[in-house]
């Protein structure tokens, strides 16, 4: 099977007023098919900016220097190298191929919108024909079956809206309906592609364990508890079945009972919809929980790479080690690591974990360790292997 | 919908929102039944020209006929305040439309798309600024010529920049909220995202600001009315009629308030017209501040 995104020599910087920040360098790695790849680190280490240069939607001063990410289009069946589709292609494949849920659910969420408008958006961005298809259809069940004088007065209407929706089912981009859904009377003939896109909207919300779905979906983010919003922001992820959801700490603001039902959540939807999912966090109890394979970050580097039961119990990088000793445990004093984060102005050279690695040589001030695979599917950069 | 009884409930529950409301209303109902109210003569083209009885400078007390008076040139006080109206809601509402317009226009692609565009954008609203307001504006309609359109215009030109400035910051600041990136992240045009979600989380401060600038836009033209640069003789406009009396604000000596209706009259109307938006625009800030609890 080819993996669902490859990531070669990914480099990006930012270029602020203080100086130039090396948010990512060098940064190779894949998502298998059908895989939950877990990305840890620290606040800062790059895992976010990870996920938005897969959307490429990295933020102002921020550049994608270098390197390649190729996406494999299941539905296409061929690669597509994502930084260097056009900006038209690339917004087809956001929210539809490659969707995204944010940390934040209550800002992840527009507040002056329901949320059945802000998931029905997505099916209306990305499945226009397929919802132009169901409405016909339904039109001509109408047109079937309607009878007595008020129908057949509004028969030949409908005969039109039916021409007018299976144009669009055909092709979303024809110069006819795209110019009545911006004429101010017109558009209210399109209402139907809203309707359909709500009553997916109800199935979409239903899918994601929301009791009572059809009131949630009429109802505003700010009615709604800090677990419901995830699995609304989840839902609409989720919209057009995606190839790879990224979820950014997904978690991190939840409590904990609510933060078990959503990793519950998050391994059937990857059984159900067969998506691979990039799961970003900093709690390595969660990344054991949910992920097949975990990769660890340290200020924009990736230091090791390997299956979960394989990471938890032979780290081989110091950093993962440190990170490991690091988890509150029971009966055992806390350790933490030394120092701080490195200063993503000025990074240490060579390898930039050794001003607080614990078994740092000469050679690790001067050269980086290149990613290199120790033994099967277990990855790991450091002078030590 | 309950939203909309929400706004209804909290205008009619604070006297002075429904100060407001009331004088609004009853200026709505003089300029809509002007004709009714202060029919025009027969013969006369214009309605917005007003009936004079003989060319006398100095003022007539009110009398049957004339309710108000006759201002100096014995120009109708009673129908130039009526038909005034029209002229002020006219100004008002045109001037505010195409100034939020402009604003949100240029406003929203300084903020959203930030870099050289804001840079332009933004130092273009500074030379605007940088003119004193009222003499800008007295200097576009001295160069296009006193007119009613002429004030229009002069008053959108010293008008915008502050719009344009104002939806400028709202937007940066909501541009960098998750919900923004997240429908970019669901594959939203820029233009979709800056319509259907930057705008309407930005666009209060905005129409509470020009609800209170209606009332402004009108006492400015008034003022340039007063200098002399406004509609030509005898059109029906607020500002006029107080141009006219600026030459009987005191009386003869031992009777100084004697031409008081020429002053006083014109100048009610335009003191509640203004009075009006100001309550209403502070009705609408207390409704739209989201730190006002609702329900």
């Amino acid at each position: 099977m080819e993996n669902v995104i490859k990531i070669k020599d990914l480099t990006v910087r930012f270029y602020t007023y203080e100086g130039v920040v090396y948010a990512i360098d060098d940064l190779d790695l894949d998502i298998r098919q059908g895989e939950t790849l877990g990305i840890v680190g620290e606040t800062g280490s790059g895992k976010t900016m990870t996920a938005l240069a897969i959307l490429r939607l990295i933020p102002h001063p921020g550049k994608i220097e270098s390197g390649s990410i190729v996406f494999f289009d299941k539905r296409l069946g061929r690669e597509l190298e994502l930084l260097k589709l056009r900006e038209d292609r690339m917004r087809s494949i956001r929210g539809n191929k490659i969707s995204m849920v944010f940390q934040e659910p209550g800002s992840a969420l527009n507040p002056v919108y329901t949320i059945g408008d802000q998931i029905s958006e997505v099916f209306l961005l990305h499945r226009r024909q397929e919802l132009a298809s169901r409405a016909r259809q339904q039109l001509d069940s109408l047109l079937s079956d309607g009878k007595g004088p008020a129908t057949s007065m509004k028969k030949p209407f409908w005969r039109w809206q039916s021409r007018l929706y299976s144009k669009i089912a055909q092709d979303s981009n024809l110069l006819e309906p795209r110019l009545l859904g911006r004429l101010p009377l017109f558009r209210r003939l399109l209402w139907r592609l809203k309707h359909e896109a709500k009553l997916l909207t109800v199935d979409m919300l239903k899918d994601v364990e929301i009791p009572d779905a059809a009131r949630v979906a009429t109802q505003y983010p700010h009615q709604m508890s800090g677990g419901m919003k995830q699995r609304a922001v989840i839902a609409m992820a989720l919209a057009c079945s995606p190839d790879l959801l990224i979820a950014d700490e997904p978690t991190t603001s939840l409590d904990v009972t609510i933060q078990a039902q959503m990793l519950e959540l998050f391994r059937r939807i990857k059984v159900d919809k067969g998506a691979s999912v990039l799961f970003i966090t900093h709690n390595l109890g969660v990344a054991a929980e949910v992920c097949d394979r975990v990769a660890v970050m340290y200020a924009g580097r990736l230091c090791e790479v390997a299956a979960v039961e394989e990471l938890f119990l032979h780290p081989l990088h110091p950093y993962t080690k440190a990170l490991l000793e690091a988890v509150p445990m029971p009966g055992k004093e806390l350790q933490t690591i030394p120092g701080v984060l490195a200063d993503s102005f000025n990074p240490p050279p060579g390898c930039r974990f050794h001003p607080r690695c614990p078994s740092a040589m000469p050679i690790c001030r001067q050269e980086r360790a290149k990613l290199k695979e120790v033994s099967k599917d277990h990855m790991v950069a450091c002078h030590l292997y | 919908m309950t939203d909309w009884k929400f706004i209804a409930r909290q205008l009619v529950k604070n006297p002075l929102s429904l100060a407001g409301i009331v004088l609004i209303t009853l200026f709505v109902i003089i300029a809509i039944f002007a004709p009714l109210i202060a029919p025009t003569p027969e013969g006369q083209g214009n309605p917005y020209l007003i009936p004079r009885e003989g060319y006398g400078a100095t003022p007539q007390p009110p009398r049957e006929d004339y309710p108000f008076g006759t201002t100096q040139g014995q120009y109708d006080i009673f129908y130039g305040c009526i038909w005034g109206t029209r002229s002020a809601f006219q100004i008002a509402l045109v001037v505010i439309a195409i100034v939020v317009l402009i604003g949100i226009a240029l406003g929203s692609l300084a903020g959203y798309f930030g870099g050289i565009l804001d840079e332009v954008i933004m130092r273009i609203t500074d030379v605007f600024l940088a003119f004193p307001a009222l003499i800008l504006a007295m200097a576009i309609v001295a160069a296009l010529g006193p007119s009613l359109r002429s004030v229009m215009i002069a008053l959108c030109a010293v008008w915008w920049p502050s719009y344009a400035r104002l939806i400028r910051g709202d937007i940066l600041q909501i541009r960098e909220e998750d919900y923004v990136e997240a429908s970019r992240g669901l594959g939203a045009s820029s233009r979709r995202v800056i319509i259907r979600h930057v705008l309407p989380n930005a666009i209060y401060p905005t129409l509470i600001m020009a609800s209170l600038d209606i009332g402004a836009v009108v006492l400015s033209a008034a003022a340039l009315s007063f200098l002399g640069l406004g509609a030509p003789e005898g059109y029906a406009d607020w500002g006029q009629m107080t141009q006219f009396a600026r030459n009987w604000i005191v009386g003869p000596i031992g009777d100084p308030f004697r031409y008081w209706y020429a002053v006083i009259i014109p100048g009610m109307f335009i003191l509640f017209f203004v009075l009006g938006w100001n309550l209403l625009g502070d009705a609408f800030r207390d409704i739209f501040d989201p730190k006002l609890a609702r329900r």
